[in-house]
């Protein structure tokens, strides 16, 4: 049951997603900043975890789960550390997500050429 | 006068020569692509959990993984055929921002090391970074004076 509900609500966020796109004419990037602005936001208001519960990966392997992993990680530190939390928890908590594809994307450079555009 | 007229037929002019995507099939591609990544995401992250890891650790695990599969089908030119094909289901889940990490850096490491790679390396995941850090941190701000109040 958890794959059924991850694969239709994760299709329904990238079709969301696709009607912006087509739409509003918004760049791609524009698209993927305001997924992880959506998803910060949607963490802050408690209505990511229910999400979460329901879907999980559907909701959390689209860049929403990104926004939700940096309020969270916030969130967290700031219970813990207090002030200094606010600055701490974002990058602490997305670190994997950011190193894995700095790290593989330049070792990537490394291995593969440039393709000809066809 | 004149020129806003003239404008106003370049828009027409514009406007009717723009290929129209009918939106139907786009979305359907879309949701099917996304629907696929999210479903790969759950079995990574339900084969963690039943390893015994924490719901955390998973979570970094099947984003990590993702990472690794979508840097290396950009770099054998798959995942923009992928793209080309899901659209915003290519895009959106997290293996479209690593798709966007290591593109322009395979694309740009002509340009040299520093100026090339490193910068274009940013080019999505810059703003992506920045504006979700920065999102959070002000939503962590009004967090923490909500403690300090008592609200939270």
């Amino acid at each position: 049951m958890d794959y059924i509900n991850a694969f239709w609500v994760g299709g329904l966020v990238c079709a969301l997603a696709q009607i912006l796109l087509d739409r509003t004419k918004m760049m791609p990037g524009r698209v993927m900043v305001s997924l992880v602005v959506l998803g910060c936001i949607l963490g802050f208001v408690q209505i990511f975890k229910p999400l979460q519960e329901y879907a999980g990966a559907g909701v959390s392997v689209p860049l929403l789960g990104f926004g939700n992993t940096l309020w969270n990680g916030v969130k967290e530190a700031v219970d813990k550390e207090g002030f200094i939390g606010i600055f701490l928890g974002g990058f602490k908590a997305s670190a994997a997500g950011i190193s894995g594809a700095l790290i593989f994307g330049y070792i990537a450079s490394w291995i593969f050429e440039p393709k000809m555009k066809e | 006068m004149k020129q806003q007229e003239k404008e106003k037929e370049y828009e027409a002019y514009v406007k009717e020569k723009t290929p129209v995507r009918k939106p139907g099939p786009a979305m359907a591609k879309a949701f099917v692509t996304g629907g696929i990544i999210c479903t790969i995401g759950q079995a990574i992250l339900n084969a963690c959990e039943k390893a015994g890891m924490s719901k955390d650790i998973s979570a970094s695990w099947c984003s990590l993984i993702l990472i690794l599969a979508s840097v290396v089908l950009t770099g054998f030119g798959i995942y923009p055929k992928i793209a080309n094909w899901g659209g915003a289901g290519a895009l959106v889940p997290i293996t479209g921002f690593a798709n966007s990490v290591a593109a322009p850096a395979i694309e740009y490491k002509k340009e040299g090391q520093v100026f090339g790679i490193g910068c274009k390396i940013f080019t999505i995941a810059g703003p992506v970074i920045l504006y979700g850090v920065f999102t959070s941190w002000v939503l962590g701000l009004l967090y923490w004076i909500g403690t300090l109040i008592g609200i939270v």
